[in-house]
């Protein structure tokens, strides 16, 4: 996975970085099976993996990509991203050796059998709100869309 | 020995797949075997494609290498395993490279979850469709790696087209298979099941296959599916992907021997996998036919007869045209071959009559059975249906097949609240 994440920032090639970030996707569904959650790794890979990189695919290889491959690589926020980078780094660091308070270990009580009527119970039942509230800004973003790509409707 | 025997039929007789016992060496053995098996029903596949679609257009088709062309595929490999392996030179080496290998992967990884039988599947995950759905969708990655890395007019043109296909045929499949996993909740819990064991043993529960669920509800999801997965394998009529008055032949123009066969490998075995999934979720897996009407043991004791029978009368087609090869000495090969096969065919025939073996193999032989009905429907489509201009497809799938997915989806939600709450309170 990080190997994947390094390659999307370093590859010249933007086909190259797309790729690398379905390495880092399906790397992530991975890490979501070995945390029992195997209703979540099938979306990851579905959605992210099988359907959105697809249409970014699709569009990177409908830009020309000669001309983005002679175009100097830059970044005028590095200095940010590397404070970032390193507070999140030592905030892992951190919680890894003195965590054991704050995150109790032991293995999860969800089983893997049931999991799917568990998240669907969950999503359901009790965040019931939250998850229409969800859908409702999804078909806003469509609407909007919609709107922006035809002149006339 | 004794021992090996003892493990040997302690797993023969278990009630568990592999992958729910845990046992990682009988696993390696199914995901060998079924390996051995798609390759086998692909190459059958080819000889049978090519030889239904000659005799629909009143040809012989293959007839040379073989008696009636039987060895054609296995030259045709031969021909392609010695072919020259050219890469074109602009051509983005890796990502050229890797294409193949992924449309492979993800064509043969969706049959760890396939069920032929309560234990005949190599593993039965709790997310299983979830996970046939995902994997499968996968291989829209490798088609649009080949026809970008190529670097070359007709495989791009022909990846977008197919992959703009693929994703929205995609959506219209989802919404069908949704509709049938709703039908798996109407238990006494009141809880569905995405593995696919559970969706087979639902409709057993239940008595009823899911496409005559509901008439006619069950049947139009089926056949919204039956119709996006022609479109979700790029297959005629939906195979302007590779249409070759317009394309040449589409993403896998400039691919050459292996490479290109193990397109076709990937092409035939998803096909086949999407049949599984539509008999899984609508054909009632590997449950025999008309489980209610003709019940009781002389009917269980006469479909028990089929798979034998099965392959006594493939015997005996054998023996047949055996008999009718021309007498002329150089045809004596043949005609010995032929007799040859037709025999090995009768001893396995014989051998499904023995009632331990018949109540093992069962429901893979029934499960098989539907997805060749699949198959044949497959090349008949390809025989009779003229190709679709693309705009005619995309309106297909989005203005038909996906409010028809819509429309079935809540109409079945509502069906199956009514069920649960006013006719069983």
């Amino acid at each position: 996975m990080l190997i994947g994440g390094i390659a999307v920032i370093t590859r010249k090639n933007p086909v190259h970085s797309a790729l690398a970030l379905i390495v880092t996707l399906l790397a992530q569904a991975s890490l979501y099976l070995m945390l029992y959650a195997p209703f979540v790794a099938g979306v990851q890979i579905i959605l992210y993996a099988g359907g959105i990189m697809v249409l970014f695919l699709f569009v990177i290889m409908l830009v020309s990509i000669e001309r983005s491959m002679k175009e100097r690589q830059f970044n005028s926020q590095w200095v940010v991203g590397i404070i970032a980078a390193t507070a999140l780094g030592g905030l892992f660091i951190a919680v890894y050796f003195k965590g054991k308070n704050v995150f109790p270990e032991g293995v999860p009580a969800m089983l893997e059998g049931d999991n799917t009527q568990r998240v669907a119970s969950l999503l359901y039942g009790q965040y019931m709100f939250a998850f229409e509230i969800a859908s409702l800004l999804l078909l806003v973003a469509i609407i909007g869309a919609v709107v922006m790509a035809k002149k006339r409707i | 020995m004794h021992e090996i025997i003892q493990y040997i039929s302690s797993y023969l007789t278990s009630d568990k797949t592999p992958g729910a016992a845990g046992n990682m060496f009988w696993a390696l053995v199914y995901i060998m075997l079924v390996f051995l098996g798609l390759s086998v029903a692909v190459i059958a596949m080819n000889w049978l494609e090519r030889k239904i679609l000659a005799h629909m257009q009143v040809r012989l088709g293959p007839m040379r290498v073989g008696p009636h062309g039987l060895l054609q595929p296995i030259a045709d490999a031969i021909k392609l395993l010695l072919k020259e392996d050219i890469m074109p030179a602009e051509a983005d080496g890796f990502v050229f490279w890797m294409a193949p290998l992924i449309v492979v992967l993800a064509a043969f990884t969706v049959f760890v979850v396939v069920p032929f039988g309560p234990t005949h599947a190599v593993t039965d995950m709790n997310i299983g469709i979830l996970f046939m759905l995902g994997v499968s969708s996968l291989s829209v990655l490798g088609i649009v790696m080949a026809g970008w890395a190529s670097n070359s007019h007709y495989p791009l043109i022909g990846a977008l087209r197919s992959s703009a296909q693929m994703v929205s045929y995609e959506v219209a499949m989802g919404l069908a298979v949704v509709s049938a996993i709703l039908m798996t909740s109407l238990n006494a819990e009141g809880t569905g099941t995405l593995s696919m064991i559970g969706i087979v043993q639902a409709q057993q529960a239940q008595g009823e296959w899911f496409i005559f669920k509901f008439f006619p509800l069950g049947l139009i999801a089926f056949f919204i599916f039956a119709v996006a997965m022609v479109a979700e394998t790029n297959r005629a009529p939906f195979d302007l992907a590779e249409a070759e008055s317009e394309l040449t032949a589409g993403f896998h123009t400039e691919y050459s021997g292996f490479r290109w066969s193990l397109f076709f490998l990937a092409e035939y075995s998803a096909m086949i996998a999407v049949s599984s999934i539509a008999v899984t979720l609508w054909l009632g897996g590997w449950l025999r036919p008309f489980p209610n009407w003709l019940h009781g043991s002389p009917w269980d004791q006469i479909f028990s007869l089929f798979p034998g029978v099965t392959f006594l009368f493939f015997a005996a087609i054998c023996f047949y045209n055996a008999a009718r090869m021309p007498k002329h000495p150089l045809f004596r090969v043949q005609t010995v071959g032929l007799a040859g096969f037709g025999v090995v065919l009768g001893l396995i025939g014989l051998a499904l009559f023995v009632p331990a073996v018949s109540a093992r193999v069962q429901d893979i032989f029934w499960f098989s059975a539907k997805v060749a009905g699949f198959m044949y429907l497959y090349i008949w489509y390809r025989g009779t249906f003229p190709r679709y201009r693309f705009d005619q497809l995309m309106k297909m799938g989005w203005k038909v097949l996906l409010p028809m997915g819509l429309g079935v989806l809540i109409l079945t939600a509502g069906v199956a609240l009514l069920q649960q709450n006013i006719w069983h309170p």
